[in-house]
């Protein structure tokens, strides 16, 4: 079992704490699990990724290439991120930021993650948290129940029941989609 | 300086000093030890830092915990020692050259955060140990051998520029005005937060050879000439301060937390919050 | 076994915990990308097991202030990255000759100057040998991954405290920003303690720089009775300078000697994969993570490709490089520079087998596959495929 993630989009989505998230998520489920990011002025502002590989087996190499996910929150991110994916990579794109991708033909699915956020939680500041949840839904690269504890464990205090709405909508947004496709 | 204090703090064998004749470097450290002897500080309990030049030479002569550093910057290495253990009295000693040349950063930042040293500043207006290179205390219009046209650059005067920092304690006195050293010294030591004591001092050799008043006599007469008492000095006007300079204790405030009594605030909040 | 907790941690954090560990009670340092963490997570912890964190006003003062807390008795650390190493090479050198234990961490950037600050390089290989002026021995180790840089952390402290000598350990940005599993213990309390011998004579028999066997002199903390010099200057045992070239060289001998005659206890190295190996890949840090991929890659293509990864990068490991060139045809040496330890893995090899350089210092890691190809390249070249 080998999951690979790239999550791109702007500094202050908060994609660097999910990409965290994810791979505490993966701990808790008893797999191995490297986390790394883009560093500096870029994560304050700038375009932002944060790289996550999960495996049942020792993972060496720490950076991603050629992911197997790549979400993107922004069309800066994906005009800059993308050039890596294949036919094989799963791209999820946020439909109220991205309108073309080109990552050499792989897969799209377009989803309203911030419009989503802002639905359920009232915030755009969710966006991260439903993103994680389509994320996992789509993959099954960590367990529900492990993604939902890394995230109330990450959380500030007295979000918890924004951020658990938040991410049973990601859910529902990737089953949702499963079931189109 | 008494014969049983020779005795009981300098170090047997390490003498004679290498100072030249005239030179007020061992006058100075005798006030300090001196000072210490009267404040009746346990040998054990002092420690004594000093950086580079013919002044910092002084830590290898006096009987106490005692290291001569890197050239500028014994005041970070005292205040790492302060922190380990607050209890030492730490006595820094540093030439003008160390201690507001390439030292200028740290004095002020110790100043800044007010750590209990006491800072022994030998002024003796020039680099001494490397042959007589001006330095930021050099009067202006002196000659110096990197100064073979007179200095321009006008002087600091390291006591308004240690209290403007935040130093809580500042005093003057010269290698002539032994006893009134002596006791600002011990004022110093006395002080809770950081001190800084001028020591104004006579470099016969590489001072005076070059200025015209090579006599160590001269240049003792000239500190007697030009220094005035703090209390005498409060009532000179401008014109007839011009040239001179007032010892004594020029400042003193203990409204300002001592460091390292502030630092056990931050490991008492870091403690509360991880209990 | 004492509790333990498994945790997703960033190798700079791990840093901290293996420092508080080990017992470092004072940390004096200024910010710099990208070892910051280092100095924020020890501004945190430091004062809730009672020790001291200072953010002094220069880099050049961190140091300084880590000496001075080292002299007071504490274990005693900093950290900082290329431009910041650069300024503490003064005080490493006075931390040298005085024998002051310490620990100085290098997150390396690009460089030189502020080059790239968030990239990952070991352009400072040279320099934390060479960095500070005339001969001089310190110890330089470098972790590759998070868990070691909580136990290399514990063994820069041991080191630093065991043979009273500046210690650095030296990272990259792969390895100091990257989040991994470690499993660490719940307490500290029976983590092993490794502390500078202290003198038991009576004070008027102490000589600070007497050495015994050894060659590592027994060390007083100020303020515990025993009075003693420290200095700079070329000194005897007693600590006092002396000026003599009989002293010098006596100073110098048994700084080197307290160092190389423990060798085998202060060089390790970990071998992957070496036994059947008819070629070898040296890398280490963050590089040798590409590294161990590299070389399954190469197994799975038939190729008997093996990894010597030295974790004391100085003193070099020379006995263990040199039976490795016996054992395989050709070595490949990777580093993230333009070629510095190389020049000492040629300088052991001395011809036995050839010695290629994969030097990288594009701001990226090499791939996997980038590292394999050059392998196949180097192999081609040395005939063995």
């Amino acid at each position: 079992m080998r999951h690979t993630f790239r999550f791109s989009g702007t500094g202050g989505q908060g994609l660097i704490t999910a990409g965290i998230i994810l791979a505490e998520a993966a701990l808790l489920d008893g797999n191995l699990a490297v986390q790394s990011q883009s560093y500096g002025p870029e994560a304050r502002g700038g375009s932002s990724k944060a790289e996550v590989i999960i495996s049942d087996e020792p993972i060496h190499f720490s950076r991603v290439t050629c992911p197997g996910t790549l979400l993107v929150m922004s069309q800066e991110a994906a005009d800059k991120f993308a050039h890596d994916c294949t036919e094989e990579s799963l791209v999820i794109t946020d439909s109220l930021f991205v309108s073309e991708v080109n990552a050499n033909g792989a897969k799209r699915i377009d989803l309203d993650i911030t419009r989503t956020a802002t639905r359920v939680c009232g915030k755009p500041l969710f966006a991260n948290i439903v993103a994680l949840g389509a994320v996992a839904g789509l993959t099954n690269c960590v367990s529900e129940k492990s993604l939902e504890r890394a995230v109330l464990e990450r959380v500030p205090k007295g979000t918890e029941d924004a951020n658990r709405k938040a991410l049973a909508a990601g859910f529902s947004l990737a089953s949702e989609a499963q079931g189109k496709a | 300086m008494k014969e049983a204090l020779v005795e009981k703090y300098f170090r047997a064998g390490h003498l004679p000093h290498l100072w030249c004749p005239g030179c007020g470097n061992g006058t100075v450290l005798g006030a300090i030890v001196t000072a210490i002897d009267n404040r009746g500080i346990d040998k054990n309990d002092v420690a004594f830092i000093s950086g580079i030049g013919c002044s910092s030479r002084s830590s290898g002569y006096v009987d106490f915990n005692t290291a001569n550093t890197v050239h500028g910057r014994a005041l970070p290495i005292a205040t790492g020692l302060k922190m380990a253990n607050p209890k030492l009295n730490v006595i820094v000693a540093s030439g003008d050259g160390d201690c507001s040349a390439i030292g200028g950063n740290h004095l002020i930042h110790a100043a800044r955060r007010n750590v209990d040293l006491t800072l022994i500043v030998f002024n003796n207006s020039i680099y001494g140990m490397t042959g007589g290179q001006y330095s930021p205390l050099t009067p202006v219009g002196s000659r110096a051998t990197t100064a073979p046209y007179l200095t321009i650059e006008p002087a600091f005067d390291i006591l308004d520029l240690a209290r403007a920092a935040g130093a809580t304690f500042t005093a003057r006195a010269t290698s002539y005005h032994v006893p009134l050293l002596t006791s600002v010294i011990e004022k110093g030591i006395a002080h809770k937060g950081f001190s800084v004591i001028e020591a104004v001092t006579a470099c016969p050799t590489n001072f005076g050879r070059q200025n015209k008043i090579a006599a160590p006599a001269l240049m003792m007469a000239w500190q007697r000439d030009h220094a005035v008492m703090k209390a005498k000095w409060d009532t000179m006007t401008d014109a007839e301060r011009e040239g001179k300079f007032p010892v004594g204790v020029l400042s003193e405030r203990n409204d300002v937390k001592e460091y390292t009594e502030a630092y056990d605030e931050i490991i008492r909040r870091a403690q509360g919050v991880s209990a | 076994m004492a509790d333990t907790k498994v945790m997703l941690m960033q190798g700079n954090t791990a840093v901290v915990e293996g420092a508080i560990a080990a017992g470092v009670r004072f940390y004096g340092g200024y910010p710099i990308t990208p070892s910051t963490e280092i100095a924020e997570g020890m501004a945190k912890r430091l004062p809730m097991v009672g020790g001291k964190f200072m953010q002094t006003e220069d880099e050049i003062a961190g140091l300084g202030t880590v000496i001075g807390a080292s002299l007071g008795g504490l274990k005693a650390m900093t950290a900082t990255s290329g431009p910041g190493f650069s300024l503490k090479q003064e005080m490493i050198g006075l931390a040298c000759n005085a024998e002051v234990p310490c620990v100085i961490v290098d997150v390396q950037r690009v460089g030189p100057s502020t080059g790239q600050p968030t990239s990952p390089s070991q352009g400072d290989v040279m320099q934390t040998k060479w960095g500070t002026h005339g001969d001089h021995w310190v110890i330089v180790v470098s972790p590759s991954s998070v868990p070691e840089c909580f136990t290399l952390t514990q063994r820069a402290v041991a080191l630093a405290e065991t043979y009273r000598v500046p210690v650095i350990m030296l990272m990259d940005e792969i390895v100091g920003h990257m989040r991994e599993r470690i499993e660490i213990p719940v307490s500290y309390d029976d983590v092993p303690q490794v502390n500078r011998a202290r003198p038991t004579c009576p004070p008027e028999e102490y000589l600070a720089y007497r050495a015994g066997e050894s060659g590592v002199p027994e060390m007083a903390d100020f303020g515990s009775g025993y009075r003693w010099h420290v200095s700079g200057l070329v000194h005897d045992d007693t600590g006092f300078p002396k000026s003599s070239g009989k002293a010098t060289m006596e100073a110098e001998n048994r700084l080197r000697g307290k160092i190389m005659n423990h060798r085998d206890e202060i060089i390790q190295v970990e071998r992957h994969m070496l036994d059947d190996a008819e070629f070898a890949i040296i890398a280490f840090g963050g590089a040798a993570r590409t590294a161990y991929d590299a070389v399954e890659m190469a197994r799975a293509r038939g190729l008997k490709v093996g990894l010597l990864r030295p974790i004391t990068i100085w003193p070099f490991a020379t006995h263990e490089v040199r039976e490795l060139a016996r054992s395989v045809k050709g070595i490949l040496v990777h580093e993230l520079n333009c070629g510095q330890y190389v020049i000492s893995v040629k300088a052991a090899v001395g011809g036995a087998c050839p010695v290629d350089l994969y030097a990288k210092y594009d701001n990226e890691s090499a791939t996997p596959e980038e590292m394999l190809a050059e392998i196949e390249k180097a192999m081609k070249g040395d005939g063995l495929i």
